[in-house]
Order: structure tokens, then C-alpha cells, then sequence
């Protein structure tokens, strides 16, 4: 599937990994479970971690350990949950991560600029989009009327002249 | 005596939402002239047939519903499909009904 | 034509909503050309007011705070007669609703309304939906403040928020800045009523939780003096609780009442605190004085003139209307004055095309171009002159809207019900029409005094049956209409949850049923009791007795 990364098609470094395989070489992918109980060993390791979280696993869940990760990856488990907005969203203001955030699941091209605002910077896009339809879908709306993780100016902002 | 288990195949169509009754392969726009299904069997291969045609993007959300026909004539057994083959009970100049249908 | 004091779109809101209208458009055309299959398309749809009801598309359009100028109802009348069937629904949410507009047309309606500065945006959807108000604001006499530029504050805070457009159900806030409540603050998800603290500073105290439909709740106090520099940090700190921990499993127990009441509102006050601090330390949502000072300035109050008041007299017709439908204003010379939209047997909130362009010269010549929709379905001239009410009431008895019964029983609020929507499991119009007719007589109505009935189709409460003072909830056996009767119910300050008497009467008998309960009120009630008092007195059971039949009746007197 069609990987974007800051805006244009990337090569996934990471390797998803399941809860009961063995843990490839490089940057890995975990489930939550997974991180949880390999985490000495996945520390331990120097390089790159990924955690995929379910819709219904907080980011506060990785408690301290959210910033010794390169990439979160959060869940669309059907495009009507609209959980990970917020997820992303702590992460990027609450948690202060600077690493990917990624779109993972089902969701829809409708949905791509929400998620841009939120604080996602990677998606496994569905197999019927293209970098075009992306830079398309975040080109819908010019302004916005809320300050959100995009660090954008909003239409108050722009009224006032800042 | 009515059959009870008698079928009618309705949706809408997609592009105005007009209700829709199912006639042989296709749709018709009046409930007196739909395809009355008598066992469950036929019923059920019509909404079969309907929901794989749902990709043509002509119509919407079919579904079957209960009939019962009295000297020829189709009635719907519930109120809601009564109301949707005539138009609003509290205007007779609109839908339906309204078309001398 | 007037120009009313009210929120006017800038370069950014124009282009907005623009640009809002011309993405619906392609995710029209996506739709009909198979891209999006209905599933994906419907809350996609849905978020743009556009459902798919019985006999057709459904297009919910929105009145924000309820606040209409004559060139948008111009605009809703045109809708009405060139897209649709020649009338429009008011409903309980300050929203119109056009009954069969076609798929293909509704980016043109949008566009339409786009040119008068509306728009169906969050209509519907599990997202935050068009924001209420006190539909006197700005002219009531209990008035703390007006609660419209906050409600336009939200609106624009809440529009495409790109956190909470798939909720775990819809969200509904409303506003009043008044004591008196007329916007049934208790019963929404959230609300936010304008007060006074102990050093008469202004502020907010917002309320969450309330609800109708299978769970009716009355909502609890969130926070009880919320700064206004605070109110969006607040609102977003609450809203992202929901977000998060709302149930999505089961969809009638995803609203925020459940969640409130599962967690205890204490909790939901912690959480909310917590998060609430985050957000004020980030800064970026505090909202600036000049900001609310600048929205505020576009409600100003009208140029009034100076006058003494002095309310006319006229024949009985006259008279009748003056005593239900006119309502005292703040300013001295002033009336603020109700349009029914429940003449006796017609379906309430439904107005034409024509009736909406009499409404509309009517505004320009006699309410300073303004209007508003209340959230009992009628219409209301916010600012007219006292002198001028025999000649409003004369041009609305032309056209069929002077109906002398605002407050009264007749006055009854119906959601659509199943003559239309596709939720519903009863028809709610011909029984209004019933009960209407029952209590045509004028001289009865005035005898019975203020009583709310209120109708839904179904347990989703659109037509707000908990909150009536008697409420009807259809419900269906076997694909055969029943009414269930409530009684005791109250949407105002003193809201209350309205009580299920028993087993449901047919769509035949109800009206006869809703008639020996209120003979049973006339004949039992004490000085100055409203319906309401006397029910809360004596308590459901003389009334059940009454009810279900007048031989039933007589043995319990025996």
C-alpha cells in the first residue's frame, strides 16, 4: 500500500512485527502487549521502536517511555472511530512527541486533513489513494476556525493580522 | 386467505431517493405493479440479487418487506411501508399518492 | 430591506463555507460515480445535514442560535419552491428541513444558502451539531447577556474541529443567558448558561450530561463559574474526555450522559480539570476579549426608538393573539411577538413558501429584518414597535399565521414522525392535529392556561416527549401504532423528566386520553396551579385512573 511520509511517498524502514514472531533485525513495529513485555529487551537493542496502539489504548498507557520512540502508530479500527484524533493530538501537545505518528486502519481520503491537523505525519494510505488524492485531500479547506497539533494560524489569528 | 409470508423488494434511488419496488430485474415506481414474492426462498434470491447489483450505484439500502394481497391488489402489512407506498398520511397532494398512483 | 444587527460572514467565513459547499460537491459526484460506496458516504453525508428518509432525501439546514434575517428566510422560501415541494419543516433545534430535495441538487442548495451566509454544515452526524439559543436574546427582559455571540463563538470553534467530527455520537450545546430557561439548557449534552458571580462578574456555568431518548437524563453542573476567556479551553477539555472514553460498543449508550453517569459527575469534573489546565497552559485556545468584544458588536442592540409603552387594543381576534402571543421587551415602547406555526389541524413547524415570504416582508417592515426560530417550532419578531402589533397581526392573519395559542395546549411541538422520517416507529402529526382539534375552542384553551404537549415518533425524542408537561411517545406493536402517555415533564428551569403512566393507547384514543387528564387538572387544581403544579401535587396515579376511561374514573372517586 501507498506509504506517505512528511508529504510524499516514503520507503517504510519499520518492520511490523507480530505479538508471537520473533523480533526482526532494524526498526520494529509492536503492538502495545508486545512492548510491554519485551520492553528491556527492545530498549536494549538501539534502534529504532514503533508501538501500533489499539483505538482504545491511551498513549498515556507508555507512560515515560513514549519519547524513547521513533513512531507511534495509531489505529483506525473502522474510519467512524474517531478516538485517535485525540490520541494524536495528546501526543503531540500533552506528550510532547516529535516523532511519526502514523495512520494505520480504516480510514477514509475524507478523513486525511483531520488527521494532518491532529498531529499525524505518516499513513499506510488505502490501496485506492494516491499521493495526488493526499495533497488533494489536505488542500480542501484553506483556514481553519481551531487551534489544533498543526501549529496553524486560525481564521482569529488571521483576523487580527498575526 | 392472504399468504403471511408474502414479500415485497423495495429501495431507494440514489440519485433523488425515490421509493422503489422491485420488478423482475429491475425497478418499477408504484407498489401495485412490484414482483410479489410468495416463499421465502424467491424473496430472498431477489434481495440477493439486489444487493449484488448495489455496486452499480443506482440504488440504495433494499430490503424486503411483508405484503398481503386482497382481490388483487398489494397492501403492506405495516404501517411505515403503508405510509412509504403512498406518501405522508397528513398530505394527500404530496408523494405517491399524490401521482394518482 | 432592514439589516438586522447579527453575525456577518468576513473574507474567511465566506470562503469557508465556499469551500465546505465545493468539497460536499465532490463527495456528491464520488458518491454517484461509485467512488464512495453508501456506508462511507452516509457520515459523510450526514455531517453535511443530508439524511435519507421515507419517500426521499431529508436536508437539514441550520439556524444558528436561531437567529434568520428576511434575505436568508427569502432564501429558504426560494428553496423551498425551486428544490423542493413548496414548504419547510421548523424543527426543535432551531433548524429547517426540506423533505425531497434530490441527491443531485443539494450541492446547489448549498451553494444557495452559501450566497446568504448559511449553510447545513454539522447538521447531523456524530459531531458537534448547530448550537441553540434563547430564541428571545437580545430582547428578553430577564437577560444577563445575550447568549448569541457565545453560540457564534462555538459555532466557529466547532466547525470541521478536526478532533470531533466522529464522536461517539452526536453532540448538541445550547445557550441562554437568562434565568428563565427557554432553551432547554438540561436537556443537551452540554449547556452553558450566562451568569453572575458574587463580585457581578460575568460568567459561565456549564452543565453536561442532560439528554432525551432512551436514557433521559437532566444534565449536571460541569463547572459552576467558567471566566469567558476559559469557555472554549473548558468546552475542548470536556469534549476530549468524550472523545476518548465515550462508549462506542453500543450506540445508544455512546452519548456523554452515559459516560457522566458512569464515571459520577465528580470524576467527570477531575478529568475535565485535568485537562482542562493542559490546554490553558498551551494558551492557544484562551479567548481573547477583543475577540467576543468584536463578535459581540455585531448584536448590538437596534437603534430603538424612544418610546413610552402603550399596548394597543383591537377586536377579540386581536385581543386573543395579545394575550399568548405577545411578549413583554426590554426596552420601554417595545413587544416581542410569536408566530405559530400550529394553526388547528396542520402539521407544527411547517411553514410554505409563500408564508415564509410574507414572514420575510413582515420582518422588514415591522421587526428590523430579524426573526428567530424557537425551539417550540414557532417563529418570533424579536423587536417590534407595540404600536404596530394590530398591523402584524392583520398581514399574519392573511397568510395563516396568527394563530392565538402560544404556550397554550394546542401549541404542541411533533417531530416529523413516520408520515416522513425513517426512524420513527408512530406517526406524531396526526395525533397533534388530534389533540388540536379536541381543544380548538379558544375560551377552553385560556381556561387550561400554560401547557405543554409534546409529541416524538419514536424513543430518539426529537419532539422532546420527556420534557412535556404531558409527552406522547409512539411506539410500534407489530407494525401498529401505540402512544404512550408521560406526564410531569418540564424543559425550563425547572426541568423534569416526564413519568410513563402505563400501556399505550391507540392513535383513536389518545387524544381522548390527553382530554380526561387535563378535565381531571380543571377539576382539581388550586389557585394559580398550572397542569404542571397540580401533577406534582397529586402525582401520577388519579391521573392514570382517569385516563385509561371514565368508568375506571368513577371507582376510584366511589
Amino acid at each position: 500500500m501507498p506509504f506517505i511520509k512528511d508529504k510524499a511517498l516514503a520507503a517504510d524502514s519499520f518492520t511490523a512485527v507480530a505479538d508471537d514472531a520473533a523480533l526482526a533485525d532494524g526498526p520494529v513495529l509492536v503492538s502495545l502487549a508486545r512492548f510491554q513485555k519485551d520492553r528491556e529487551t527492545l530498549l536494549a537493542r538501539n534502534t529504532a521502536i514503533g508501538v501500533r496502539l489499539k483505538s482504545d489504548e491511551s498513549p498515556e498507557l507508555l507512560g515515560e517511555d513514549v519519547n524513547r520512540l521513533s513512531l507511534v502508530a495509531l489505529e483506525f479500527p473502522k474510519f467512524r472511530d474517531g478516538r485517535a484524533f485525540s490520541w494524536a493530538r495528546m501526543l503531540r501537545t500533552r506528550l510532547g512527541f516529535t516523532g511519526e505518528i502514523r495512520a494505520v486502519g480504516d480510514f477514509l481520503y475524507d478523513q486525511l486533513a483531520y488527521q494532518h491537523r491532529t498531529g499525524f505525519d505518516a499513513w499506510e494510505l488505502p490501496e485506492n489513494l494516491t499521493l495526488d488524492d493526499f495533497n488533494r485531500a489536505l488542500a480542501e479547506m484553506t483556514n481553519v476556525y481551531q487551534p489544533s497539533a498543526d501549529g496553524k494560524k486560525t481564521i482569529r489569528e488571521l483576523r487580527a493580522g498575526l | 386467505m392472504a399468504n403471511p409470508s408474502s414479500q415485497v423488494l423495495t429501495a431507494n434511488r440514489l440519485n433523488d431517493g425515490t421509493v422503489l419496488y422491485r420488478k423482475a430485474d429491475g425497478w418499477v415506481l408504484t407498489l401495485a405493479e412490484a414482483d410479489v414474492y410468495d416463499d421465502k426462498p424467491a424473496a430472498q434470491a431477489a434481495l440477493d440479487a439486489a444487493t449484488a447489483g448495489l455496486t452499480r450505484n443506482e440504488y440504495v439500502s433494499p430490503y424486503l418487506f411483508e405484503v398481503r394481497r386482497e382481490n388483487g391488489v398489494i397492501h403492506p402489512v405495516k404501517e411505515r411501508e403503508i405510509i412509504r407506498a403512498a406518501g405522508p398520511s397528513v398530505r394527500a397532494d404530496l408523494g405517491k399518492q399524490a401521482q394518482g398512483v | 430591506m432592514a439589516e438586522p444587527n447579527m453575525y456577518r460572514y468576513d473574507e474567511f467565513d465566506a470562503q469557508f463555507v465556499a469551500e465546505r459547499t465545493a468539497q460536499f460537491r465532490t463527495q456528491v459526484e464520488r458518491r454517484l460515480k461509485g467512488e464512495l460506496n453508501e456506508d462511507q458516504f452516509k457520515p459523510l453525508r450526514l455531517m453535511n445535514g443530508l439524511y435519507l428518509q421515507l419517500h426521499a432525501y431529508m436536508l437539514r439546514v441550520a439556524v444558528p442560535y436561531g437567529t434568520l434575517s428576511s434575505a436568508q428566510m427569502r432564501k429558504l422560501a426560494h428553496i423551498a419552491r425551486v428544490y423542493d415541494k413548496g414548504y419547510g419543516h421548523f424543527t426543535t433545534r432551531q433548524n429547517i428541513q426540506y423533505n425531497w430535495p434530490a441527491l443531485v441538487d443539494v450541492p446547489d442548495i448549498l451553494e444557495e444558502l452559501a450566497s446568504v451566509e448559511m449553510h447545513a454544515i454539522q447538521t447531523s452526524g456524530n459531531c458537534i451539531r448547530n448550537v441553540t439559543a434563547d430564541h428571545f436574546a437580545g430582547a428578553a427582559l430577564d437577560e444577563i447577556e445575550d447568549p448569541r455571540p457565545l453560540a457564534e463563538v462555538i459555532r466557529q470553534w466547532s466547525s470541521l474541529h478536526p478532533e470531533f467530527v466522529f464522536l461517539p455520537r452526536k453532540f448538541k450545546i445550547a445557550v441562554s443567558g437568562a434565568p428563565n430557561d427557554r432553551a432547554a439548557l438540561a436537556y443537551h449534552d452540554m449547556a452553558i448558561e450566562i451568569v453572575k458571580n458574587d463580585q457581578g462578574r460575568v460568567g459561565y456555568k456549564v452543565l453536561v450530561g442532560g439528554g432525551m431518548g432512551r436514557t433521559p437524563y437532566i444534565a449536571q453542573v460541569l463547572g459552576d463559574f467558567v471566566e469567558k476567556e476559559d469557555i472554549l479551553a473548558f468546552l475542548e477539555a470536556a469534549m476530549r474526555i468524550y472523545n476518548q472514553q465515550g462508549r462506542r460498543d453500543n450506540m445508544y449508550k455512546a452519548r456523554i450522559k452515559i459516560l457522566t453517569n458512569a464515571l459520577g459527575i465528580e470524576e467527570m469534573r477531575r478529568l475535565t480539570g485535568i485537562e482542562f489546565a493542559e490546554i490553558k497552559k498551551a494558551g492557544t485556545l484562551q479567548l481573547p476579549k477583543e475577540e467576543l468584544d468584536r463578535i459581540t458588536a455585531y448584536f448590538a442592540a437596534p437603534a430603538f426608538e424612544t418610546l413610552e409603552d402603550a399596548m394597543p387594543s383591537g377586536d377579540a381576534a386581536f385581543e386573543a393573539w395579545k394575550k399568548t402571543n405577545v411578549h413583554k421587551h426590554r426596552q420601554p415602547g417595545y413587544a416581542i411577538a410569536t408566530i405559530s406555526l400550529k394553526p388547528i389541524g396542520g402539521v407544527p413547524g411547517d411553514a410554505s413558501a409563500d408564508q415564509m415570504d410574507a414572514v420575510a416582508a413582515i420582518m422588514d417592515r415591522y421587526s428590523l429584518g430579524e426573526i428567530r426560530v424557537s425551539h417550540e417550532q414557532n417563529l418570533v419578531l424579536p423587536h417590534v414597535r407595540q404600536k404596530d402589533l394590530p398591523a402584524i397581526h392583520a398581514a399574519l392573519a392573511g397568510f395563516d399565521l396568527a394563530t392565538p395559542n402560544a404556550g397554550l395546549i394546542t401549541d404542541i411541538i411533533a417531530c416529523p414522525g413516520l408520515d416522513y422520517c425513517d426512524l420513527a416507529n408512530a406517526r406524531s402529526i396526526p395525533i397533534a392535529q388530534d389533540i388540536a382539534k379536541t381543544f380548538a375552542d379558544l375560551d377552553r384553551q385560556h381556561d387550561i392556561g400554560e401547557l405543554k404537549i409534546k409529541i416524538s415518533g419514536c424513543i430518539n425524542a426529537c419532539g422532546h416527549h420527556h420534557a412535556g408537561h404531558i409527552g406522547i411517545l409512539g411506539v410500534d406493536k407489530k407494525g401498529v401504532e401505540f402512544y404512550q402517555l408521560l406526564l410531569g415533564g418540564s424543559g425550563a428551569e425547572d426541568a423534569s423528566i416526564g413519568q410513563i403512566m402505563g400501556p399505550g393507547f391507540t392513535e383513536h384514543e389518545i387524544a381522548g386520553a390527553v382530554e380526561r387528564v387535563v378535565n381531571l387538572y380543571l377539576a382539581k387544581r388550586e389557585k394559580g396551579e398550572r397542569f404542571l403544579d397540580t401533577y406534582r401535587r397529586m402525582g401520577m396515579e388519579p391521573f392514570k385512573n382517569v385516563a385509561y376511561g371514565e368508568e375506571l374514573y368513577a371507582v376510584h372517586q366511589g
